[in-house]
């Protein structure tokens, strides 16, 4: 399936991902709005790690044998048979964390605001394209089909 | 061929799924005594807090069964196996063969002696979904809850109970909550967040009697404390249900002992989940761990040994995520032992406690601040060396960026 890649030598560390990925998992899908306003705050889902020679931003792998699924107590957690998509179903996630534990990218956000739910990428099935690797200012992410 | 599951819930859906992805014309038939399609046994603490409602209750859809082609035989309990006919006799007498057998029957709660107690019809044990749903009966807004027992489930029940009861009791004979997974440091924000919410705790002290006449009307406490009760909870803890495989041969200690395919020692009979004692791959030792993901990872490892079928099973160890009225706990691998070594950070209220044995991560206690917490899980069960990373466990910013370059961006490029 095609993914989001980072590529540490080329990320300058700068967030701008953060900012689009927040925008996307809006209700406004207005930057500004997302960013100042809009309540509950929606979440990035992605992690920006900074070090001293490299930085890479990290999200969900979307992994074959997702740990997080097999993990998922409620059910809520699934991947998707045909597209490979690994999301939470947000309606019946109760918060518990156990794919937080579970994870080993930690890449699930905890999203505390939002009725107490796991938040984490979803490649932006909602604009077709992930918003990060659009707005990356250095071409540090790309959205490939590497198998 | 011919598979039959004993019990309906994780460690049976991780059979099934297991089965169907290696073998989708086989017959699998599933055996319960509870009526219910497959739910989400930890939720049913939510359920009666009212924050999960009877739809979603559900672990995995109603075509369930329907979809992944199971038989199903819900509300029979399966009374004998007969390992050399292959067959499993159920309480009404009839028989069902079976090629290979799965015993994933779970545990039983214990109810300790305590005088009169079996006669009361206000005194419940903590899990099943009936339970709750008989609970949910009694309870109002004036209901007095006592609960016996301060582990795992007994302070499921008062965070489920506390918001839609009056008043909600804990009598625990250890020091602490959760005495088998925290330590003190781990335990005090627990209880203090738990008091918050309207819970008290009566704590190193035994329940010594029931005032009764049908039905329990205070618990009376070593001290001589009396407590008043409208619905009492026995959570003092579970006996995994190994009867019916011991009769036909099966090895128990507490739990059926199983290997790395859980494959129990008779020929064809598995077993999985909380009715087992499996290898901990962390210490190597056999132990239960009553645990939703170690019962879907083990009964999907027999299915896959079932099949024949090649499986990258890790095996599993204790991992826990669990919290009480928003104070998330994550505990994992063992908390002390010989040789071990403590790193810890952060205050009462939000701490890391991280054990550590030979340069390898065993084990780690999360309160409250439980972020990117899998790297942790990973870096123990893949047995890293911790010199090799560049951070420390206790940094702010511990993430993949720790790991090597190769490791990192082999991670990364996954
Ligand atoms: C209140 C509560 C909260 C919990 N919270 C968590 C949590 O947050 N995280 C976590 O990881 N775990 C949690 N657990 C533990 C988790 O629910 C168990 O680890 C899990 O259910 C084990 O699944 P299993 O498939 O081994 O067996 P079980 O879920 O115990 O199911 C076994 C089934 O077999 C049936 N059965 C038994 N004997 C027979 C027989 N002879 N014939 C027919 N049927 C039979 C039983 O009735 C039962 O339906 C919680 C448990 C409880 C009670
Ligand atoms: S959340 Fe983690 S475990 Fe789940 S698919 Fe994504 S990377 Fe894999
Ligand atoms: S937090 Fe939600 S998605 Fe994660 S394991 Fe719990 S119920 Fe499943």
């Amino acid at each position: 399936m095609k993914k989001v890649y980072a590529d540490e030598k080329w990320c300058l560390g700068c967030g701008l991902c953060n900012v689009y990925c927040r925008t996307c998992h809006s209700e406004t899908n207005d930057i500004v709005k997302a960013h100042n306003f809009e309540e509950p705050r929606p979440k990035s889902r992605l992690h920006v790690e900074t070090g001293e020679k490299v930085n890479f931003a990290l999200q969900c792998r979307h992994c074959d044998d997702p740990k997080c699924v097999t993990a998922c107590i409620t059910g809520a957690m699934q991947k998707d048979p045909d597209t490979g998509l690994v999301t939470n179903d947000t309606d019946r996630c109760v918060g518990c964390w156990t794919c937080v534990l579970a994870c080993p990218f930690g890449a699930i956000v905890r999203d505390e605001d939002a009725g107490k739910v796991a938040a984490k990428c979803d490649l932006c099935v909602k604009s077709g394209e992930p918003e990060c690797v659009k707005h990356c200012p250095n071409n540090a992410l790309k959205f490939e089909d590497r198998e | 061929m011919n598979y039959v599951i004993i019990g309906n819930s994780a460690a049976a859906v991780g059979c099934i799924e297991g089965l169907r992805k290696n073998d989708t014309k086989a017959s699998i038939t599933v055996i319960s005594d509870e009526v219910h399609h497959v739910y989400s046994r930890p939720l049913i603490s939510y359920y009666l807090a009212g924050t999960v409602t009877h739809e979603n209750m559900v672990y995995r859809k109603a075509d369930f069964y329907e979809k992944m082609n199971v038989k199903t035989m819900l509300g029979s309990k399966a009374t004998a196996i007969d390992a050399k006919k292959k067959a499993v006799t159920l309480e009404n007498g009839e028989t069902v063969g079976y090629d290979k057998l799965l015993i994933a029957t779970g545990s039983s709660a214990f109810v300790p002696p305590i005088d009169g107690l079996d006669k009361q019809n206000n005194v419940f044990t903590f899990l099943k979904y009936d339970s709750a749903l008989d609970i949910e009966k009694l309870i109002d807004k004036d209901a007095k809850v006592v609960i016996v027992g301060a582990g795992l489930i007994g302070l499921k029940a008062a965070e489920g109970l506390a918001p839609v009861s009056g008043s909600v009791h804990v009598v625990e004979m250890a020091d602490r909550v959760l005495p088998m997974i925290l330590d003190e440091q781990g335990a005090a924000p627990v209880q203090a967040k738990m008091q918050e919410n309207g819970v008290t705790f009566h704590l190193g002290i035994t329940a010594q009697k029931v005032v009764d006449k049908d039905r329990v009307e205070k618990v009376v406490l070593k001290d001589g404390t009396e407590i008043a009760c409208d619905v009492l909870v026995m959570a003092v803890g579970v006996r995994p249900n190994v009867a019916e495989a011991m009769a036909a041969g099966v090895k128990a200690n507490r739990g059926i002992l199983v290997d790395e395919n859980m494959r129990t020692n008779v020929d064809d009979i598995y077993a999985a989940g909380d009715v087992t004692e499996a290898v901990d791959v962390t210490t190597g030792e056999h132990k239960i761990m009553a645990l939703w993901p170690n019962a879907y990872l083990q009964g999907r490892a027999a299915a896959y040994d079932m099949c024949s079928a090649e499986h990258d099973f890790d095996g599993v160890f204790p991992m826990n995520a669990v919290g009480f009225f928003g104070l998330p706990i994550i505990t994992a691998g063992v908390q002390d032992g010989e040789d071990m070594q403590v790193l810890s950070t952060g205050e009462n209220g939000e701490s890391k406690r991280f054990i550590v044995k030979d340069d390898i991560l065993v084990g780690m206690i999360l309160v409250g601040d439980v972020d990117r917490a899998g790297i942790y899980t990973y870096l123990m069960s893949e047995k890293i060396p911790l010199s090799t990373l560049t951070k420390k466990l206790t940094d702010d910013d511990f993430g993949l960026m720790a790991f090597e370059e190769e490791q990192r961006n082999e991670r990364l490029s996954s």
